[in-house]
């Protein structure tokens, strides 16, 4: 099934939102309004026709600042179906606010945690939303454009 | 082994200087501690293993910084670790001695620039005696810095500690 295809299916289910197909990527991808999240995605988790029952990886996307914006990508596997699906949210970068899918795969927990350690979006309703590589008293979110190094960490100095 | 090849033919009497005998007991049983930070810690492995057998300088590893005398950095220590490094060292008995093995643990190495996680060099948090450069060193350089260790421990003094007294009489005039 192709990302065409899977964009009509969720016009006909949510008639209020709209949908983007990104063609320009391997897998195909949607672009999904950060507001409807969950609902869509719980819609491609539970329908027969799709039924994605994998969530392979979460993606954080710096645009930088002039951009303006960051991205949350989500690569979803469906096993019984063989479909592979990019979906992305588009966050502006004052409102780094998304909700967590936790409650749909269980693997979005550490996935989202990892997102939120390095880019610092924050995950609504996420249970255990702390840092999950730096240590929890590290200041910045070193894969953002505009990240500068501490000076010193706990008196030791973090450039060479 | 020449002094005891010497010795050892006059009814089983040797005589030797405190200190030698002292040195020569530390240089003989370097024991570190059997651990590693990345992927330095496998060539630490096979250094231990039968081709090369760390075993015959005395080095055996052991599982507690309590009955360690040496410390082998052997990898990448990041500012996450950098506290539970600081912390074994300091639970290890007196005298220690600490061999950073590896361009990571020596100066960052290929993090040295980007690599915002990574202490540029372990001798930031604790004192470093032997540097053992490679990425990661062959056991024949870890064996290399291990002689450079012993050579250093045979050369100590524990009755005056003749690096302090230079200073001091430098100081004095």
């Amino acid at each position: 099934m192709k990302a065409e295809e899977i964009k009509i299916l969720l016009e006909e289910n949510f008639p209020q939102k709209s949908f983007e197909v990104v063609e320009n990527a391997s897998p195909q991808g949607i672009v999904v309004p950060a507001e409807s999240l969950v609902a869509v995605m719980d819609f491609l988790h539970t329908n027969n026709k799709l039924y994605f029952d994998m969530l392979s990886c979460i993606t954080g996307l710096d645009n930088g600042p002039e951009a303006g914006n960051m991205e949350v990508i989500y690569n979803l596997y469906s096993v019984p179906n063989d479909i592979h699906l990019m979906i992305k949210v588009i966050l502006q970068r004052d409102d780094l606010k998304v909700d967590s899918l936790v409650e749909i795969w269980k693997t979005a927990d550490w996935q989202e945690r990892e997102v939120y350690d390095m880019y610092g979006i924050h995950f609504n309703n996420h249970p255990d939303l702390r840092r999950i590589l730096m240590p929890a008293d590290w200041e910045g979110f070193p894969l953002r454009k505009d990240y500068e190094e501490q000076t010193y960490y706990r008196g030791m100095k973090v450039k060479y | 082994m020449g002094l005891l090849d010497q010795q050892l033919g006059q009814g089983g009497i040797i005589i030797s200087k405190l200190e030698d005998l002292i040195n020569w007991a530390r240089l003989s049983s370097m024991w570190p501690m059997g651990f590693g930070t990345a992927c330095c810690a496998i060539e630490f492995m096979s250094a231990q293993s039968t081709p090369y057998d760390l075993d015959r300088f005395g080095v055996i590893p052991r599982a507690s910084p309590r009955q360690s005398d040496v410390m082998i950095v052997a990898g990448t220590v990041t500012f996450k670790m950098a506290d539970r490094v600081r912390r074994l060292y300091e639970q290890m008995a007196e005298p220690r001695y600490v061999v950073s093995m590896g361009s990571c643990s020596n100066c960052g190495g290929p993090y040295w620039e980007h690599g915002y996680h990574v202490v540029k060099g372990v001798d930031r948090i604790i004192p470093v005696d032997v540097y053992v450069p490679g990425c990661p060193p062959r056991p024949e350089a870890l064996i290399g810095g291990l002689i450079k260790l012993q050579d250093k421990i045979r050369s100590e003094s524990i009755v005056a500690p003749k690096a302090v007294e230079k200073i001091l009489a430098e100081s004095e005039g």
